[in-house]
């Protein structure tokens, strides 16, 4: 789950198990226990952003076209986008091996 | 200079506070702590003291209201008891792991049921194991001094652990003693102003309290015990300091007539002052008995205690806290492993006594030392025994 920054020993942990450095989750792998992923159909989507909006994890950006697209390190399969997008341009598809 | 005075103990300990210039004091009452933060609450209302008094709606949100002040990095003071310290106890744990101090006095009751007000320790014993420091307190002179004491340690960068002073509820709490409340001045020379290792500034912002991943948390609880244990010298320390500035000294392990004693009671509390007058009256009559009074129960002095014990061959413990089903009270327990298996290790007699506000006597420490030495000759069946319970 974790990568190799958060394996510390009692002597290197933070004081008091603090983070001392803001937004440092972003260095965790967090997606990997995904059991399904958002597909967004292209054709369907306008590019309205509310899958980028809505996702608690952030794990959306705008690729160079406008289009949004869900970062596989990050994303949960929590399946938001897939519900708020007013489009049904976004399908959840099991994550399959 | 400062004088004695005639003063109830609770109200001592809150002006022991406010000379220690406590700057938030989230509390909720309960008997037999109120009168401790009704007179606090006064301090705060008519000027006396400068701090933001936090009338809140249960003892679960003072705590929680100390965390979070104590993470701003304010100086926090609370008091509870009994049933008001068991609803903390969910947070109790919070702030030893995240290292926030903050001073607690717990003014020690029994735990219901049956419903008691009165004085044990079982309400403490409850949370022998939430990793904060803890001493007790004899009389109403130490309440005070162990308070001033206890802003002084958990501060101290290199602890930074939350801390608690028992005081034996009512035996304490509301009796009238004559003590020397200390100078400002040798407080504020005593006691600098706080200054955390980290605190939550929104200039400089960190997370407090996250998740502990399974990766993480054996080694947050391993650092957490180490901190403890390491907290020892600075207690120690701030002991000493104590003395050069107040003149009173204190000891993790207070020792009395223990010389060439062949028996020693071991007490915590109130009940030693009881103790000291039995161990007196049985050397009158030429027995050679003498009392240990353990002053820091966590992190617990094992090298002071051992050494205090010397060569004297029988202990008789006293807990005052019944836990039931266990192989007997807790500090009779803690004892017992510290000298298993260890050359020349006394022998561990484990007595219940002064449950509920019961009165353990004079006579009550003359039969547990009678007892001590009857054990000592043929092995009781029972690994502890309940003092002065009647059967019919």
């Amino acid at each position: 789950m974790a990568n190799s920054d958060a394996i510390v020993g009692w002597k290197t942990i933070t004081f008091g198990c603090h983070i001392l450095e803001p937004g440092n989750s972003a260095n965790f792998r967090t997606g990997d226990w995904r059991s399904q992923r958002p597909v967004t159909d292209k054709e369907k989507c306008i590019k309205c952003g509310m899958c980028w909006i809505f996702c608690p994890d952030m794990t959306y950006k705008q690729d160079e076209e406008g289009y949004f697209e869900a970062d596989m390190e990050y994303c949960k399969g929590c399946g938001i986008c897939a519900h708020e997008c007013p489009k049904d341009a976004i399908t959840m598809v099991p994550e399959e091996g | 200079m400062s004088k004695r005075v005639g003063v109830e103990v609770s109200i001592a300990i809150s002006e022991a506070v406010g000379l220690a210039r406590a700057e938030i004091i989230p509390a909720y009452p309960i008997t037999p702590q109120t009168h401790i933060v009704e007179h606090l609450s006064e301090m705060v209302a008519n000027g006396q003291l400068d701090a933001e008094f936090v009338p809140v709606e249960s003892e679960h949100a003072a705590m929680s209201c100390c965390c979070g002040a104590a993470a701003a990095g304010a100086r926090v003071f609370t008091s509870s008891s009994s049933q008001g310290l068991s609803l903390m106890s969910e947070i109790l744990y919070i702030p030893s792991t995240m290292r926030l101090p903050m001073v607690m006095v717990v003014a020690n009751r029994a735990l219901s049921a049956p419903i008691s007000i009165w004085n044990d320790h079982q309400d403490i014993m409850v949370q022998r194991d939430i990793g904060w420091i803890q001493t007790f307190a004899e009389n109403g002179q130490e309440a005070v001094d162990l308070t001033i004491h206890a802003f002084k340690v958990a501060e101290n960068r290199n602890v930074s652990l939350p801390m608690i002073v028992n005081i034996d509820g009512f035996t304490l709490s509301h009796v009238i003693e004559p003590i020397e409340l200390p100078d400002q001045e040798d407080v504020d020379a005593y006691l600098p102003p706080f200054k955390p290792r980290y605190k939550l500034d929104p200039r400089k912002p960190i997370t407090m309290g996250p998740v502990g991943i399974p990766e993480v948390y054996t080694e947050a609880k391993v650092a957490h015990d180490k901190a403890i244990k390491n907290s020892k010298r600075y207690i120690l320390k701030a002991w000493e300091e104590f003395e050069e500035v107040f003149g009173r000294k204190y000891e993790p392990v207070e020792t009395y007539r223990t010389e060439d004693a062949e028996v020693l009671l071991v007490g915590m509390g109130s009940i030693c002052e009881t103790a000291m007058t039995a161990v007196d009256k049985m050397r009158d009559q030429g027995q050679k008995v003498g009392l240990l009074k353990i002053r820091l129960w966590r992190p617990f002095p094992a090298q002071e205690f051992r050494k205090a014990v010397g060569k004297t061959k029988i202990l008789a413990v006293i807990d005052r806290c019944l836990p039931p089903g266990a192989v007997c009270g807790p500090v009779g327990a803690e004892l017992r492993s510290m000298f298993y298996k260890i050359p020349g290790s006394p022998k561990i007699f484990s007595f219940v006594a002064g449950l509920g506000g019961r009165d353990v006597t004079v006579s009550r420490f003359e039969e547990i030392v009678d007892k001590a030495r009857a054990f000592a000759k043929k092995r009781p069946r029972e690994l502890y025994e309940v003092i002065g319970v009647r059967e019919k």
